[in-house]
């Protein structure tokens, strides 16, 4: 019984940050209908700036809200400076939706090659700032430490944050605009290629907090984040590429799903089972378990 | 209508190809202030085209003035800037959101600017300022009373006041209404006349309409569009009268 207990918080710590990151994808695809393969490297480059923060001051509370904002800045540099003229340029052509996502790949390399130049390729570690040691009930102690909580509860922040924006600010209803029928807001007056760029900052955003949070435990090099692309990007599917919510649950329900697996069956087995739910996913239903109806409501 | 008062807007020599199609040939069109014109012809003439190349959806060869001076063949993205709107002929609305925020989306640009503070919802009075303008703009139409209702749960009658409310909510001085009776019965098609006519009080509008009871009912002037040409124009007595027209479009009309 505590076993099942225990496993379940595991699934549920690591669950939090597929989540992140696959917010972080649906975000991407909702807005442009891109899948950012560099949303990896995106968080990548974020994270370090927040490390290079902590090791000069030693304060990770200054750290997020850096690699934060820096995140955001480098989602908006790429949708303006590189996918906006692409999704332009090879539109009505034989690439017309598969090349931008093709861009993205290839930034995925620049952006690490990049940091492998500037930070090295040593894994480089930060501590967390609270306990990462789990809470301890009489004898009994649970893998489920403070810092853990604090995934937790970041991460429910981020989506109450983001599910605000869209359902209640007029910024929101134009991204929602901006993802349905583009043509339409278009011609009622939402600046679409503007609100488009909103929805990568976001995601670059939620990327790096994904990163930052992560990299206690993982431990921080150029590659740290390209495991986490693959969970987010499978959690994504999950929840049918389109939906916050389904992002959340599909992230949860892959990091318990995982954690079962790795404690019942084989823990060897635990990333190839990542591609077997992929499949499943796709096979039975292609629109994700928690498709939303006709997607784009939240 | 007289030649002194300036246009609103003006088209000259506008040509539109796709591919080897000629789409619009060499067409021109006039919209004084405050007046409704209507665009006419047998499917196919061109209509919705002249709309698309006045809204940027297709390309557009020609040159184009509005109040008077030259400008641009414009991109969608500035139509509302420039004061102009338009609905659409399949209504065009966002079937998952509440009728108040269709409307809304029309408004945005009111909402520019301090996007931060637009993302945390903290301009409260900004959020408000726009609300009320979508409710007002409900009000012109009649359907303040649904503003809460998704689109996708009213009637389609419904939903074309619903798409004007959100074309006035931008105050435009030009209307482009593609189809507004389209679909409509006798009774909303009465109605639908009420409101044009209503509109024209304000702004000014262009329609592209099938309906002749309505568009000789609410009509100032008409162009008459026959494979891409301009083959007359004028009030609704001289069109109705104009032997071209008749054997182009009208005497087909009377007679099936």
């Amino acid at each position: 019984m505590l076993t099942i207990l225990n496993t379940s918080l595991i699934g549920i710590t690591a669950g939090s940050i597929y989540s992140l990151m696959a917010l972080a994808l649906v975000l991407v695809w909702r807005s442009t209908r891109v899948v950012n393969f560099a949303q990896a490297g995106q968080a990548i480059l974020s994270t370090y700036i927040g490390y290079e923060v902590i090791s000069r001051t030693n304060n990770y509370w200054l750290a997020l809200p850096v690699a934060l904002v820096a995140g955001a800045v480098i989602g908006a540099l790429v949708d303006a400076l590189l996918i906006r003229s692409l999704t332009k340029r090879s539109a009505n052509g034989p690439l017309a939706s598969i090349a931008p996502i093709i861009a993205t790949l290839g930034l995925l390399g620049v952006i690490r090659s990049v940091v492998g130049m500037i930070w090295g390729g040593d894994l480089r570690q930060y501590k967390a700032p609270v306990s990462n040691i789990g809470f301890t009930f009489g004898h009994t102690t649970i893998p489920f430490s403070r810092y853990n909580l604090l995934i937790v509860i970041t991460t429910i922040v981020v989506m109450i944050v983001f599910t605000v924006i869209f359902q209640k600010t007029s910024l929101g209803l134009a991204l929602r605009a901006a993802a349905f029928q583009p043509e339409t807001a278009r011609l009622a007056g939402v600046k679409v290629d503007r609100i488009r760029t909103v929805g990568w900052a976001f995601a670059g955003a939620t990327g790096a907090v994904a990163g930052v949070l992560i990299t206690p435990q993982s431990g921080l090099s150029p590659n740290s984040l390209d495991s986490l692309l693959i969970y987010g990007f499978v959690a994504a599917v999950i929840g049918g590429l389109e939906s916050l919510i389904g992002a959340a649950v599909g992230g949860l329900v892959l990091g318990v799903g995982l954690a079962f697996i790795r404690e019942y069956v084989n823990s060897n087995l635990e990333f190839p089972s990542t591609f077997v739910v992929l499949l499943l996913v796709l096979l039975i239903k292609p629109g994700g378990i928690i498709a939303a109806r006709r997607g784009r409501s939240a | 209508m007289s030649s002194q008062r300036s246009a609103l807007l003006s088209i000259e020599g506008l040509s539109v190809h796709f591919g080897g199609l000629k789409a619009l040939s060499d067409v021109h069109l006039d919209l004084y202030p405050n007046e409704v014109v209507g665009l006419i012809g047998p499917n196919g003439a061109g209509k919705t085209t002249l709309f698309n190349s006045l809204c940027g959806i297709v390309q557009a060869q020609g040159s184009l003035s509005l109040n008077g001076k030259r400008h641009d063949w414009p991109t969608t993205d500035e139509l509302v800037d420039l004061g102009i709107a338009r609905t659409l002929q399949g209504v065009g609305l966002f079937p998952d959101l509440t009728v108040l925020e269709n409307v809304m989306i029309g408004a945005t640009k009111f909402a520019e600017g301090g996007l931060i503070r637009a993302a945390l919802g903290l301009d409260g009075k900004k959020e408000r300022h726009l609300k009320d303008r979508a409710m007002t703009s409900l009000e012109r139409v009649y359907a303040a009373g649904i503003a809460d209702r998704r689109v996708d749960s009213l009637p389609y009658p419904v939903t074309k006041r619903i798409a004007i409310a959100r074309a006035l909510v931008s105050e435009p001085k030009i209307l482009l209404l593609d189809e507004p009776a389209g679909g409509l019965g006798s009774q909303d098609i009465e109605w639908m006349n009420n409101l044009i006519h209503n509109l024209s009080a304000t702004m000014s509008v262009l329609l592209v309409e099938h309906h002749m009871d309505v568009v000789m009912s609410v009509c100032d002037r008409l162009y008459v569009l026959n494979f891409g040409e301009v083959i007359a124009s004028g009030t609704v007595d001289q069109v109705r009268t104009d032997p071209a027209v008749v054997a182009a479009y009208l005497g087909v009309q009377a007679n099936s």
